[in-house]
């Protein structure tokens, strides 16, 4: 479209004679020329402007400025897919090459909001094939795409280079197989946590015969068979691919013969490390251990879907170099994991489970001193589970990884010492999420409120961006969250507090919260009013299972008439029962610019 | 059990009701909010064991009209994605329940290693074997065996003895078989005596 607009050339001398005030023939033209020039310098400098917040700013200088960012905006963030229609989106930004796009709220990955809610793919593709015929990039997140949609997508960009879907669903394998052969120049083909379905077509069959440009490839999410052979060639012809993440599906034996094909890597997920049912019985157990030995390059390993122990001594060789391992399929002693991260001391991300026990954390406490992300998931994700980990776990990685500025921790017991232990440890902590299984347990030593700890956490952690809390809580944990946590941009609350005042607290004390869920927790109408004055700043709110009605949430939306309040039903509830109660399940309320979403399905009310 | 307790709760014969459980669950459970009473509480584990045994099928719990309340939903809780959930499960599954046993077949250059469990019964198993090494047993019948096969499926029992597949029962099978062997026809010839 605009890409191949000449512009007009400026002559800079000129410009110096004319600004000197001389008044020439051009006399009347003299006026809107600097700023023409001055248009185009701006274009010049804010091409190297990447980040969207300084944009955003320099959009709001006056109008020549917002023209000049939004002729040169190159990447388009929608952090709400419903809060800009496509349409406006296409018409103020002309030159898009890259766009993120996400849509459903997290808690949409819980089974609590019923399916079929929204977060279509569809218009976005059908405006932008229009629109961006440049558009290299699409990164989606929690977005419903169908198999129709990727297809829009692999005709209508010929230059389309990188695709990354997270957390979507709606497609299948024969959506992958129309991208494979239809991008010609794709480098990166990230699945990472998708629901795909398995139509049965080999999609890795479809990418093109000659040698691609293929720099990453991921899908261990896509849980269907492929042609392990057609798979080992794509890789032999594939030169610069450094990221490969495997299925479960793909044998330790077939992962072996790829990683002799691609000692380049930096990222695997080696798929299952374990045999299919196929075992040779002739064949020598492949020396998989050479084949680590050889990828000198690896620092990102995952995988490990159905890892059977005796292979682990495997991966020795690129411990060493290692930082970032996920391990959080791994079904291993802490015996097992001690003779793995003894040697990873460069690591930093570190995901496992609790199946390694407090002892498991304690070893890693003792290597990985520059550990920045830690996320321990639970085997056994029931209430009542037995809770491998502890307060132990939690004080160790506290005393070991000073430098931490990421935790996920899952566990059945806690202390709020050991809280309070790693808010002092930890200055640097960004992201501190504690999942204490059981709901509303206290400390399980001192019998009190989980208060205290989280009181420590948001007092002394002071970059402290997301929070999610959880165990015994009381409105005095929302106060030190309202009265210290000035950075919070997430805050994720479940089955805590006594009353109003909790959700008060919050939102009249951070400044900066974009994103709010909340589940069964008791706050009702009184509590969301005390929100109004920033909810036109709020990326989100999701409150389910509180004490709201139907009239509190009118009211919401009567006053904020920018914003878009949608009320819906769990799944298990009939369409008749709507009529007779108040009380309202689901409210999920966002900002836009466009007002209400044409295709909420029956489920939604928009008020 | 449980299922009736809670919808007699919900029409409020609690009063006049006997039923079973600890005094006080009834309060506890509508009361979302914890007091400081609670705080040294064990019944909580009583709460949820209730709501857990309803819900470990993984359906939500079906809300009864006029219940104003916040009810305890253990829908999505804890908070772990499906994916991961099934991931585990499928292991935990395969862990506790999975009867792996390795097939070879005379002749054959490679082994299989297959679940037992995932057949119902000697009929899917034998097709299964079938389909796999590309075979046929002709028919089995308790006095003559594989009469006529080129192929028979055989197995090591616990005791170390070789036994045809198909003696015993099914159950008792799959809890005795250590692994399985394809014999040619006239290897096996001798076995039907055994049994």
């Amino acid at each position: 479209m605009s890409e191949d607009e000449e512009k007009p050339s400026v002559d800079l001398a000129d410009r110096n004679v004319r600004i000197g005030g001389a008044p020439g023939s051009g006399g009347e033209f003299q006026s809107p020329f600097p700023d023409q020039v001055l248009e185009n310098v701006l274009e010049n400098v804010l091409i190297f402007l990447t980040s969207r917040q300084d944009r955003n700013s320099v959009s709001l200088v006056c109008k020549s400025w917002y023209r000049a960012e939004s002729m040169t905006r190159r990447e388009l963030f929608i952090g709400n897919c419903y809060a800009v229609s496509p349409r406006r989106a296409i018409e103020r930004f002309r030159r898009i090459r890259s766009l993120v796009l996400k849509g459903k709220p997290r808690f949409a990955d819980f089974n609590l909001m019923p399916p079929d809610w929204g977060a279509h793919f569809a218009p976005w593709v059908t405006a932008t094939a229009a629109a961006y015929p440049w558009l290299e990039k699409i990164y989606l997140k929690r977005m419903s795409i169908t198999d129709i949609d990727l297809a829009l997508l692999a005709q209508s960009f010929p230059n389309f280079k990188e695709l990354v879907l997270v957390c979507c669903d709606g497609f299948g394998t024969s959506g992958l197989a129309v991208l494979a052969s239809k991008c010609r120049h794709l480098r990166v083909l990230d699945l990472i946590e998708d629901e795909v379905a398995d139509d049965e077509v080999d999609w890795i069959s479809c990418f093109p015969e000659n040698e691609t440009r293929l720099e990453s490839l991921i899908f261990d999410c896509v849980d269907c068979a492929i042609n392990f052979e057609l798979l080992e060639k794509l890789v032999a012809r594939s030169p610069f691919l450094k990221k490969l993440r495997l299925n479960r599906l793909v044998s330790i034996g077939q992962l072996y013969h790829l990683m002799i094909r691609a000692p380049q890597l930096t990222h695997l997920g080696t798929g299952s490390f374990s045999h299919t049912d196929i075992v040779a019985q002739t064949d020598q157990e492949p020396d998989i251990a050479s084949a680590f030995s050889a990828c000198k390059s690896l620092v990102c390993l995952s995988g490990f879907r159905e890892i059977i122990a005796d292979y682990i001594p495997a991966i020795y060789p690129v411990c060493a170099n290692l930082t970032s391992l996920n391990f959080s399929y791994a079904n291993i002693t802490a015996e097992q994991l001690k003779s793995v991260i003894c040697h990873c001391h460069k690591l930093q991300t570190f995901w496992v489970l609790d199946s390694v026990h407090d002892e498991g954390l304690e070893a890693v406490a003792a290597t990985c001193k520059d550990l920045r992300e830690l996320r321990v998931f639970p085997v056994d994700a029931r209430e009542d589970s037995e809770g491998p980990v502890s307060e132990v776990g939690l004080l160790a990685i506290s005393e070991g990884c000073r430098k931490l500025q990421s935790i996920l921790y899952f566990c059945q017991r806690m202390t709020n010492n050991a809280v309070i232990a790693m808010s002092r440890n930890c200055p640097d902590l960004v992201v501190f999420r504690l999942c204490i299984m059981g709901r509303h347990r206290p400390d399980h030593v001192t019998g009190e409120p989980m208060d205290e700890g989280f009181g420590a956490i948001v007092k002394n952690c002071k970059k402290l961006t997301r929070l999610a809390i959880s165990g015994l809580l009381s409105d005095r944990a929302f106060w030190y969250i309202g009265h210290f946590g000035k950075l919070i941009r997430t805050l994720s609350v479940a089955f805590a507090g006594n009353s109003d005042m909790g959700l008060k607290y919050v939102l009249e004390g951070c400044p900066k919260l974009q994103k709010l869920e909340i589940r069964d927790s008791p706050f009702g109408d009184s509590a969301l009013r005390s929100g109004l004055h920033h909810y036109y700043n709020m990326r989100f709110l999701w409150m389910s299972s509180c004490r709201l009605s139907r009239q509190g949430c009118q009211e919401i939306a009567w006053r904020l008439p920018r914003l878009v309040v949608e009320i819906m039903r769990g799944h298990t509830r009939d369409r008749e029962e709507d009529e007779m109660d108040d009380s309202v399940e689901i409210l999920y309320m966002y900002r836009s610019l466009d007002g209400p979403r044409d295709d909420a399905p029956t489920f939604v009310s928009i008020l | 059990m449980e299922k009736s307790e809670q919808h007699e709760r919900d029409l409020n014969f609690a009063g006049t009701e006997l039923r079973l459980g600890l005094p006080g669950i009834d309060d506890l459970k509508k009361q979302v909010q914890p007091s400081a009473n609670k705080s040294n509480k064990r019944s909580l584990p009583d709460m949820n064991e209730n709501c857990t045994s309803e819900l470990t099928g993984n359906t939500s719990t079906p809300q009864k009209k006029g219940h104003p309340a916040p009810k305890a939903q253990v829908v999505g809780w804890p908070p772990i994605r499906s994916f991961r959930k099934n991931c585990l499960a499928k292991k935990n599954e395969a862990e506790n329940s999975g009867v792996y046993v390795k097939v070879s077949m005379d002749g054959a250059p490679y082994l299989r290693k297959i679940d037992l469990n995932i057949y119902k019964g000697y009929k899917e198993l034998v097709k299964a074997l079938e389909d796999m090494f590309k075979f046929s047993v002709g028919g089995f019948s308790e006095r003559e065996g594989y009469n006529g096969s080129e192929y028979v499926p055989t197995y090591e029992d616990k005791d170390g003895d070789w036994m045809l597949v198909g003696d015993v029962p099914w159950d008792m099978f799959i809890s005795s078989c250590k692994k399985l062997r394809i014999m040619k026809g006239s290897e096996a010839r001798g076995m039907g005596c055994v049994v």
